[in-house]
């Protein structure tokens, strides 16, 4: 299943929504579009609503953290919403969800601001 | 162990072909009664091995060749999957946690191997390639 994207940008804060599955395949489109949303700098907030993501290996981890790491050198952070349980089991055991918070929907994440 | 089944798939190392391999390995082992979230277990675990393949064995280009054997025991699916690419220097190195040798990828496919699956043996050589072998036991439920 190919991956599916949508991107919501709301001032600082932008909207990312995947669904299908992420994988060496999906990789390099799913970083393009992050660091299209992150280039000109206004975006300090990422909220990554995973509700339709199946399938997320260390490829797609390693985009999520080489964008986490960029946003967090200016200020920002990734928020995490909708993981659905074997997402979520990936996240624990790679220790992301030690640094990104975790929302049970998407306004929840936006409420608490950069 | 007596082997009840067996399979073999062989592909060029494209990216595209990373789901492949875990979809075909994940429904070859149904065979067995395993749970879902085994199966989901074991199509990580042989993502990642595949992935290991084709971005360090094969440095990402399509020319390799990357091939899959799995046998199905009475209680337990082993999976081989070898490339004959660069091979590891130093493979007790590269089973470390957060060993990378690139930025973008966060060295956690060995790990995602060795917490998914009940063993895990890495064969490989400089320029000889690399045979990553796993072994998933059927849990069977308490009597």
């Amino acid at each position: 299943m190919d991956m599916q994207i949508d991107v919501e940008i709301r001032k600082e804060a932008a909207v990312i929504r995947v669904g299908g599955e992420l994988d060496l395949r999906e990789a390099d489109a799913f970083r393009r579009v992050l660091e299209g949303v992150l280039a000109d700098g206004c975006v300090k907030h990422l909220v990554l609503n995973l509700e339709g993501l199946a399938y997320i290996d260390s490829s797609g981890l390693g985009v999520i953290l080489g964008r986490y790491r960029a946003l967090h050198r200016r200020g920002g952070r990734i928020s995490l919403v909708g993981l659905r349980p074997q997402v979520r089991r990936i996240m624990e055991l790679s220790g992301i969800l030690r640094i990104m918070p975790e929302f049970g929907d998407e306004a929840a994440a936006l409420a608490t601001g950069v | 162990m007596a082997i009840k089944n067996e399979m073999k798939l062989e592909f060029p190392s494209r990216p595209e072909n990373v789901g492949l391999a875990r979809v075909t390995v994940a429904a070859f082992a149904t065979q067995l009664d395993y749970t879902l979230a085994d199966l989901e277990e074991i199509k990580v675990a042989v993502s990642e091995a595949v992935t290991n393949a084709i971005v360090h064995g094969y440095g990402g280009g399509p020319e390799g060749t990357v091939t899959i054997c799995a046998y199905l025991h009475d209680d337990a699916l082993e999976i081989l999957v070898e490339d004959r690419g660069r091979g590891i220097d130093d493979v007790s190195r590269a089973l470390e946690p957060g060993y990378s040798t690139d930025p973008e990828r966060p060295g956690l496919g060995f790990v995602f191997m060795q917490s998914f699956m009940d063993r895990l043996e890495v064969d490989s050589a400089p320029g000889r390639g690399t045979r990553v072998a796993m072994y998933k036991l059927l849990s069977r439920p308490e009597q």
